[in-house]
């Protein structure tokens, strides 16, 4: 059998529904939410302020600090313990690292933007709802960037190329009937830069041939630039009447 | 290639957008070239004058500049001055010789002229490239703050609040007879009777919630008219 209909019936190529607001947060400096499906992400921005603990301060230019957070009623499974862990650790270093090339911080000097990304719904997809809400928030705040930053997960179900998994979709193995267990499902996170296309966070998990990857690419730039429309919209709105 | 305008004025712009095409439109602050392109990198609204293209920033974080009047509050007593937070990253140092013409001797407690936590109203006269900050409190109006409440505001709105020529604050002022003092840094300072401090308070939030709309004074005054009107 194989995945030739979504298990929401979207096409391949389609995202889940996309809600995205800016100004969530009335005491923030800058903020967003971004529903795409099952997912919401929240994020608020704080700063520049004074950067503590001092020892992080960096006199060259300003720092850019995420928080990554699930909450614990959010997933699937069992409730997550609130707080820290090794995954959320690393989530917010990457999603850093894809916001970094955009941000322009260095007219502040020992201070620090924080970014607090928090999940209040998940259904996989997490990363890159965060990385693409807090680029508008980041935006909302009056940061200087160059560009805004739109992310989404491409990958395999059954050797089909799709956009936007699911948790379903992640867990096909687990899920359908079919005897070869070892069909590859694999689920690569792409953030990207909308303007010159330039790829800033690249992750995967699972199994995928070369020649897939490529396809997996091209439909993530694809869709980005369309998730990157939405952004746009999210910001303008907050001025218009 | 000919050089095509992408944008009308008074458009909201976002980072990453493509603001103009061609070497003949020139760039301002809060957009850089890439190539043939301007593209933006602030949230706000465009003006085109002529051949330059200039955004004015929706939102915008306070970066202090020499000569900016700003609202700050005393955090700490140093050897011969105070230590002055201005909201945001940085503070400022207020030198005994930029705070008062007394003659203060040696030893003096410092706390006696300016408490921790009072606030003052000041200039700023130095700012180096890591943001250190002097200020003083020598100038016209300058002085400490006694009683009233402080607003913090978007530190891009204040233009807006002040007006041309301070004209809004002007007519806020009198409509509800409060004293009105806005810092470049994005925090005002009100004293007047409680009730009219509220109206005062009230109006500034309107300003700042509107301030990308045009005909905003005749809105204000209108508003102000009834506020006043009802609330004796």
């Amino acid at each position: 059998m194989a995945y030739t209909k979504r298990f929401d019936g979207r096409a391949i190529d389609e995202t889940r529904p996309m809600v995205a607001k800016v100004g969530v947060v009335p005491r923030a400096d800058g903020s967003a939410m971004l529903k795409i499906g099952g997912t919401t992400a929240i994020v608020a921005v704080y700063g520049p302020r004074e950067m503590h603990p001092k020892f992080m301060q960096n006199p060259r230019g300003g720092v850019l600090r995420c928080h990554y957070n699930m909450m614990p009623f959010s997933g699937h499974g069992e409730r997550v313990r609130p707080g820290q862990n090794r995954r959320a650790k690393e989530i917010s270093r990457v999603i850093e690292n894809a916001l970094r090339p955009v941000v322009d911080l260095s007219a502040f000097p020992n201070a620090v933007v924080d970014v607090f990304i928090e999940l209040s719904e998940t259904d996989a997809g997490t990363r890159c709802a965060g990385v693409t809400a807090a680029a508008m928030a980041l935006a909302d705040a009056g940061i200087d960037m160059k560009d805004l930053v739109a992310a989404v997960a491409v990958g395999f179900v059954d050797d089909r190329v799709v956009a936007d998994l699911t948790y379903n979709e992640e867990h096909y193995n687990d899920y359908s009937d079919i005897e070869d267990k070892d069909r590859p499902v694999a689920d690569i996170p792409i953030a990207m830069l909308p303007t010159t296309g330039e790829i800033v966070l690249l992750q995967m998990d699972g199994k995928v041939k070369r020649e897939h990857l490529k396809a997996a690419l091209e439909l993530g730039q694809k869709v980005c630039r369309d998730i990157n429309e939405v952004q746009r919209r999210a910001l303008k709105e907050k001025y218009q009447e | 290639m000919t050089d095509t305008l992408l944008v009308k004025d008074k458009d909201v712009v976002v980072p990453g957008e493509t603001l103009a095409q061609g070497m003949s439109f020139v760039p301002s602050t809060g957009m850089y070239r890439d190539g043939e392109n301007i593209i933006a990198a602030k949230i706000g609204l465009v003006s085109v004058e002529g051949k330059v293209i200039k955004i004015v920033p929706l939102a915008d974080p306070y970066v202090p500049k020499v000569g900016d009047i700003v609202i700050g509050e005393v955090n700490d007593v140093l050897f011969s001055g105070w230590r002055v937070g201005l909201k945001g990253p940085y503070s400022a140092v207020l030198g005994v010789k930029d705070a008062t013409s007394d003659f203060i001797g040696r030893g003096v407690d410092l706390t006696q002229y300016f408490a921790l936590g009072e606030y003052v109203l000041c200039k700023i006269i130095n700012v180096t490239s890591q943001k250190l900050i002097d200020i003083t409190l020598r100038g016209q109006g300058l002085r400490k703050l006694n009683g009233g409440r402080l607003l913090a505001v978007n530190p891009a709105k204040v233009p807006r609040i002040i007006g041309r020529e301070g004209t809004m604050t002007k007519m806020i002022q009198d409509a509800t007879k409060t004293e009105i003092v806005v810092g470049q840094n994005g925090v005002v300072w009100l004293n007047g009777d409680p009730h009219n401090e509220v109206i005062a308070t009230a109006a500034i939030r309107m300003v700042e919630q509107n301030a990308h709309k045009s005909g905003l004074t005749q809105t204000m005054k209108t508003w102000l008219d009834e506020q006043v009107k009802g609330g004796r």
